[in-house]
């Protein structure tokens, strides 16, 4: 009998406590010294408001993730749907809200998809990226366009900033990885300082896989006798990618601005699923994802911030299925987005701020489907925020209105709905200087049918109502530096909440299992425990180790129909409890690190029975890295194995996972 | 703090090599009815579909001689069959001695022998959707015949199997996306729906000669054709999906003596089964005003081509079916069995109805019940 395993849990408590315990024992370090330097628009409050957790370059550098939903993977209160492979789709969804409610911004403007709501994070790369921030409710600042306060939780990726040293006017970086899957994956930066007051960067990278690798299913007889075990190849997982970014950044005394163009064009195969006598698929997908955008922030006055954004969006996929068992499809569906955004901070007196933002954005998507409804839309947001700090107490709150119309073709266009959403943050440093910090929130926020949802031939329905999430959390942060001492800094936060999806948008059935509609019906509970730990360990003037934690509880239960047998039940791919490690360690010139993620046992569908259940799942990523300074060039070799127990799994299932595989990499900084 | 933190390590490599391995699952029986050992009928095996890309296939016996409920019994037969039963099971016959299940997406007919589920053989037709038999053979109907010039326009087949060899002996080409069949008077009707064609919806019942093995003609009925059951004086009841929006779903009666179509019954039919002279009708429309799926059991007299009943479920049962999603009748009771299908990706429920249509029993299926066969002593 495939039962909850329950000895893994007592396995991994223990080993969250032990570190919180060790943390505390040692009582050290300021946590997020490193970390809190690195923000993109205004200066950072002193202590962040609302829960956030970060990677910086060094980190992501360390862990041997190829894109950025790898590295996503080790934040708490994240569950990564990974369809496997290089080129597999990969999603993320905080706090079991679903991926609708995750927003993505990249250099502080958001990345969009009308059609289907969902950003593929397996399609950034981390090479140009300097560093991945998650905020739960959003990020804790009120001088931010509207967009920022609209989802129910944020991740922020910032491309990297050129830093020049002394007099030099140009970085140059070059890398090379190969590897496993038949990678070959080149790339080049290039910053320039223009002048005193210009920097300009330009990256480009090839991504060029076969996307093979082995996998495995394998089943035991109740008397322990294997039953059936298959090894086979992963096929039809090839990608190859072009990504090129460019972008020029100034800053002045009084401003500062960033305008950048982004293209990634790829052509891919999709694996598909695994099934009885289906072991191959054949369709292909094209993409061309274009966006050129920018930002300009002026200081006024002394009391009056401006900040005005925008954003120009192409976005092509070509979806082609030749397979003569299925029917033949070729789909192609194009994408324009344009954003315009102006927000306007004002500082009343002392701490006490207020901010006001207005958005304007404008969708379309066009397809070659037969009966297509060409949908249009126009999207205003206006969000008014406040903050105050006084003595340790800061304050903060906001209320977003949105408006959105869609325009249609065929039948009938949503109506206009205007929504209002409010959030509010709290956060409190009781004891003076020293390093605890209590804080709360709650946040009340939507998402919008996507175009999908509400007029898809067959299955969309353009009566859909939006889908809330209501927010409450509550949570500490203790950390502290001590230099000079064995544990430098150390911090540890805890968030414990309770969320509820209501309206929740979910697919019912019809007359025919492949006419499904679109209906506000769900209702989703989730009560939930993140824990995310970091320690810096100095063991001499040579050596060190840094450690990061982390560990998420969720308790995600469907409460949408009391007559359903799996009523009340955990929702699927949403783990009870799941966990990840990160130790680094950095000797003279080398650097070893070890990641290890687990996730905990898992349903696929709703009924939490035996025939739904998927095993937990947990692998250990091994990297060792190599800097060398030669002919003026900075080198870093490394070689990463990953899945070091060549662990069989599927965070999706009948979609498997690679076993163990390996990656060089060469890189020089000139 | 060296220690504790080669502690944690330590910890983390163990939790490394500790998973339990996965097992083939077991069978679920459930006591239903008292033991019947005296019905001429053994049992009944019913085909839970699975959602399409799960794997979910999973197959189910109800036993009459003991009045037990057996879900889930492919594993345990067949434990070395990678992957179990596969994905979307579509149709399910018995015939000589072997059971034959239609699994879509996995692209096989699966052969078992009738008293144990064991495999016998697997038969290999890409895409297949449903099976019936005559003199000796089956015939299975594929969506996936060959490809013309237009690749928007495959065109469906039927193939020919040999039930003594379980090999292909002949193929023809029908209409587009072919579904249930029927052998009438050497002949074999092959319902065409057209259904990836879409708005361009095939509308024609095409008429194979078995002898030559031969399209001889194709008879113009309505778009979007899925059933296709014989009664027992010679006529064909044809359904159309209808297209969802505009055209609701009807049901058709075609005499196969001049091979028109003789009567349209007006009532929206998703499935139909037919014993004696009843048919029974059940139907699920979406209906966009109400935002809800209107649901009905109708009985048709296949003499008369009257409507008996809007509603062979007396007891108020009905209010607690979601989507019927499949019905068979046993013909010694006259006991109804129908499926409910929920929301497809979970669990669904088999009703049995007496012959007054009161419920007898219920009892927890696989994912997405709907195909039943009969098996005889």
């Amino acid at each position: 009998m495939m039962l909850p395993d329950k000895n893994i849990y007592g396995g991994l408590l223990p080993a969250a406590l032990l570190l919180c315990v060790c943390s505390h024992a040692q009582s050290a370090a300021d946590t997020v010294r490193v970390l809190q330097k690195v923000q993109v628009t205004t200066k950072l409050p002193q202590r962040d408001i609302t829960p956030v957790q970060r990677m910086n370059a060094q980190t992501l550098e360390q862990l041997s993730s190829q894109s950025v939903a790898d590295a996503i993977r080790y934040f708490s209160g994240v569950q990564l749907k990974d369809y496997g492979g290089i080129g597999g789709l990969k999603t993320v969804n905080i706090r079991s809200m679903g991926t609708n409610h995750t927003g993505v911004f990249y250099d502080g403007i958001q990345l969009g998809n009308a059609q289907n709501g969902q950003v593929d994070l397996g399609k950034f790369s981390l090479d140009n990226v300097e560093e991945v921030n998650l905020y739960n409710g959003q990020k804790a600042e009120i001088f931010q366009p509207a967009k920022d306060f609209g989802s129910a939780g944020s991740i922020y990726l910032q491309s990297a900033r050129p830093v020049f040293k002394g007099d030099k006017k140009d970085n140059l970086r070059l890398t090379f990885k190969t590897g496993s899957f038949g990678l070959i994956n080149p790339g080049i930066t290039w910053q320039r300082k223009i002048s005193s007051k210009v920097n300009g960067h330009i990256s480009t990278e090839w991504t060029h896989a076969n996307g093979r690798y082995r996998f495995r299913y394998k089943k035991h007889n109740s008397d322990g006798s294997i039953a059936y075990d298959t090894t086979a190849i992963r096929e039809n997982g090839d990608v190859n990618a072009v990504r090129l970014e460019g972008g020029l950044d100034g800053k002045t005394e009084k401003t500062e601005w960033k305008w950048k163009t982004y293209s990634y064009i790829s052509e891919r195969g999709l694996p598909g699923y695994i099934a009885n006598n289906v072991f191959k698929h054949g369709q292909r997908q094209w993409d061309s994802n274009l966006f050129t955008q920018g930002w300009y922030r002026r200081k006024v006055t002394k009391r009056y911030n401006l900040l005005l954004s925008g954003k120009l969006a192409y976005d092509y996929t070509r979806y082609l299925d030749t397979d003569t068992a299925n029917m033949y499809t070729d789909n192609r569906y194009k994408q324009t987005e344009l954003y315009l955004s102006a927000a306007n901070e004002y500082t009343i007196a002392g701490s006490w701020k207020l901010a006001l933002s207005a958005d304007y954005q404008w969708n379309k998507l066009n397809a070659n489907l037969v009966d297509f409804a060409y949908p249009v839309r126009h999207t205003g947001l206006l969000a008014a925020a406040t903050s105050w700090r006084i003595n340790g107490f800061a304050v903060q709150g906001s209320l977003l209105g949105t408006v959105v119309k869609d325009l249609v073709r065929v039948r009938d266009a949503a109506p206009v709905k205007t929504v209002y959403t409010p959030a509010v943050f709290l956060s409190w440093q009781p004891f003076g200087k020293t390093d605890v910090t209590l804080r709360s929130f709650y946040k009340k926020i939507f998402r919008m049918p996507t175009f999908n949802d509400l007029y898809y031939t067959f299955i969309g329905n353009s009566l859909l109502k939006p889908e809330y999430a209501t927010q409450y959390d509550v949570g500490a942060t203790w950390s502290r530096t001590a230099e000079g001492k064995l544990l430098k800094q150390a911090s540890i936060q805890v968030d414990a909440y309770y969320n509820s999806v209501t309206d929740k948008i979910v697919a019912v059935p019809t007359s025919n299992p492949f006419r499904w509609m679109m209906m506000n019906l769900g209702k989703v509970e989730i009560r939930g425990l993140d824990v995310a730990a970091q320690a810096d360990w100095r063991l001499s003037a040579l050596a060190s180790v840094n450690t990061r934690l982390t560990y998420t509880f969720q308790q995600a239960q469907d409460f949408t129909d009391a007559t359903d047998a799996f009523y009340g039940n955990q929702i699927p791919y949403i783990p009870r409890h799941s966990f990840s490690a990160i130790a680094t360690a950095g000797y003279k010139q080398w650097s070893l690190n070890y990641s290890f993620i687990y996730t905990g046992e898992r349903y696929d569908q709703k009924a939490n029975i035996l025939k739904n259940y998927l095993q937990p799942w947990y692998t250990t990523d091994v990297s060792i890295s190599r800097y060398a300074d030669i002919a003026g060039g900075r080198w870093r070799v490394a070689i990463d194995v990953n899945n070091v127990f060549n662990q069989y799994y599927d965070v999706v299932l009948n979609y498997p996972m690679p076993g163990r595989n390996y990656k060089l990499v060469v890189q020089v900084n000139l | 703090m060296k220690i504790q933190l080669l502690a944690l390590l330590m910890l983390l490599v163990l939790l490394a090599s500790c998973r339990k391995e996965a097992r083939v699952i077991e069978p679920v029986e459930t006591g239903l009815q008292p033991p019947d050992p005296a019905s001429a009928l053994k049992g009944f095996y019913l085909l839970n579909e699975g959602n399409m890309g799960s794997n979910k296939c999973t197959l189910d016996y109800f036993d009459y001689a003991t009045g037990k409920y057996n879900e889930n019994i492919y594993g345990k037969a067949n434990p070395t069959v990678v992957k179990e039963l596969g994905d979307v099971g579509n149709d399910i016959h018995v015939y000589g001695g072997k059971l034959y299940a239609v699994i879509n997406v996995s692209n096989k007919v699966e052969v078992l022998d009738v008293s144990t589920a064991r495999r016998i053989a697997q038969i290999n037709i890409p895409n297949c959707r449903y099976i019936t038999f005559y003199g000796g053979k089956a015939y299975v109907s594929s969506y996936a015949g060959p490809v013309q010039l237009d690749p928007n326009a495959q065109i469906g087949y039927v193939a020919e199997i040999d039930t003594a060899t379980l090999k292909v002996t002949r193929q023809v080409t029908v209409g587009y996306q072919p579904e249930e069949m029927a052998v009438v008077h050497n002949k074999l009707y092959v319902a065409n729906s057209g259904g990836y064609r879409f708005p361009n919806y095939d509308r024609t019942v095409s008429v194979i000669e078995l002898s030559s093995f031969m399209e001889i003609k194709k008879i113009d009925v309505a778009i979007n054709l899925h059933r296709l059951k014989a009664d027992s004086e010679g006529d064909l009841y044809v359904t159309s999906r209808g297209d969802y929006y505009n055209t609701p779903s009807n049901l058709y009666v075609i005499d196969t003596r001049t091979d028109r179509v003789k009567d349209t019954l007006q009532i929206p039919a998703s499935n139909i089964c037919i014993t004696g002279d009843s048919a029974y009708v059940y139907s699920v429309e979406w209906n966009w005003n109400t935002q809800a799926n209107t649901v009905s059991y109708a009985i048709v007299n296949t003499r008369t081509e009257q409507l008996v009943t809007r509603n062979f479920i007396t007891d108020g049962t009905e209010k607690n079916i979601r989507i019927p999603y499949g019905i068979a009748v046993n013909p010694l009771t006259q006991d109804i069995y129908v499926t409910d299908a929920k929301d497809y990706v979970s669990p669904g429920t088999l009703y049995c109805f007496d012959k007054t249509g009161k419920k007898k029993w219920s009892v927890v299926t696989g994912d997405i019940p709907a195909h039943m066969a009969f098996v005889w002593k």
